[in-house]
């Protein structure tokens, strides 16, 4: 059913555009990589401090608070290199596996940050308390770490 | 006993082979070298970023170092050894890849921009711990080593392109030289 939508995709001039440049599709393919490591760093730096890990001195509000718009910038490159990718090979993604694992686990790792994640590093410490602190850290480790993992995996599929 | 001799003998050991024909394990050490890259890159991008004041300006300095640091060099230990395996199952070819030597040499200079910055500029950290904005040698440091770990990033992705690969001829002479490319003459 969405096999039409994906070929005309793959169809546009900006995915045909990327698959005839030698270099296009590794360059975008390494800006989508370096805004991955700091989409990673924002995020477990705030997990690890809902751990208790890292920067336990600061409140788990201020931590989160100042890397809020690292964690946009970075995300917006995010979606924006890897729309690029995809429109470059659509067709591929859509018999991937590994490519509807990571949008799964994207819609809810985006999903569970601006949702959950959100409210429990914004509110009172005291009112969260540990256990679920820790288990909305854990969580979104696990939902960031698959999409990071189907997201390599997408490179293996044929 | 050349180190193209040695890339060689360790390309024809079992362990290498059976790695370089996994289904699973290959991907699977790549995964981890990727989940590493966000632990270990993302803990550096951030004491960079404290270092050049664009986060975190309210938190010392030191206390930014001293929580994030041993995090950041666990994530290397993870970096180093899923990189050595990965060079493991494709050795002469890495051997010969002109992004892995640049990589190489980038890595260095990563080495030498973290040893510079920790003799001079940060001999003083008391005195500037709590500026929101580091003095000028720290904010250097910090931006150069986001350059150079950017640099990193790209020059380890683009090692699994094959533009420059020895059997890829003819090359620029160039890179023949950087590559170490030997070209047999007939």
């Amino acid at each position: 059913m969405l096999l039409p939508f994906f070929e005309w995709c793959e169809g546009t001039m900006i995915g045909a555009g990327i698959r005839d440049s030698v270099w296009l599709f590794p360059v975008i393919e390494s800006l989508h990589l370096l805004a991955f490591a700091m989409i990673g760093g924002v995020v477990l730096l705030v997990d690890f401090r809902l751990f208790g890990l890292g920067l336990t001195r600061e409140p788990v509000a201020e931590v989160g608070r100042a890397v809020q718009p690292w964690l946009l910038a970075s995300l917006s490159v995010m979606v924006v290199t890897g729309v690029l990718l995809f429109l470059s090979e659509a067709v591929k993604c859509y018999s991937s596996n590994p490519f509807w694992v990571k949008i799964a686990a994207l819609f809810l790792a985006i999903l569970f940050t601006f949702t959950v994640r959100r409210k429990v590093v914004t509110a009172d410490e005291a009112r969260v308390g540990p256990f679920w602190s820790k288990l909305v850290a854990l969580i979104s480790l696990v939902l960031w770490g698959t999409v990071a993992w189907a997201g390599r995996w997408i490179g293996f599929s044929a | 006993m050349s180190l193209r001799w040695v890339a060689e003998w360790l390309g024809t050991t079992a362990g290498s082979i059976a790695l370089h024909e996994s289904v699973y394990g290959y991907p699977l050490l790549e995964s981890v070298h990727v989940w590493g890259l966000a632990l270990f890159v993302g803990m550096i991008a951030i004491i960079d970023l404290r270092l050049t004041g664009a986060v975190l300006r309210q938190v010392p300095v030191s206390e930014v170092t001293r929580r994030l640091l041993p995090l950041a060099i666990g994530a290397f230990s993870v970096m180093v050894c899923s990189g050595l395996l990965l060079f493991y199952a494709i050795p002469v070819r890495t051997y010969h890849s002109v992004w892995f030597r640049g990589k190489l040499i980038l890595l260095a200079l990563s080495g030498l921009n973290g040893w510079v910055f920790h003799v001079n500029v940060w001999r003083r950290v008391a005195d500037w711990d709590r500026d929101p904005i580091p003095p000028r040698a720290a904010r250097a440091a910090g931006v150069l080593s986001l350059l150079l770990w950017t640099s990193i990033i790209f020059s380890g992705r683009l090692i699994a392109y094959n533009w420059f690969d020895c059997d890829l001829q003819p090359q620029p002479g160039f890179i023949n030289w950087a590559a170490g490319c030997v070209i047999e003459s007939d």
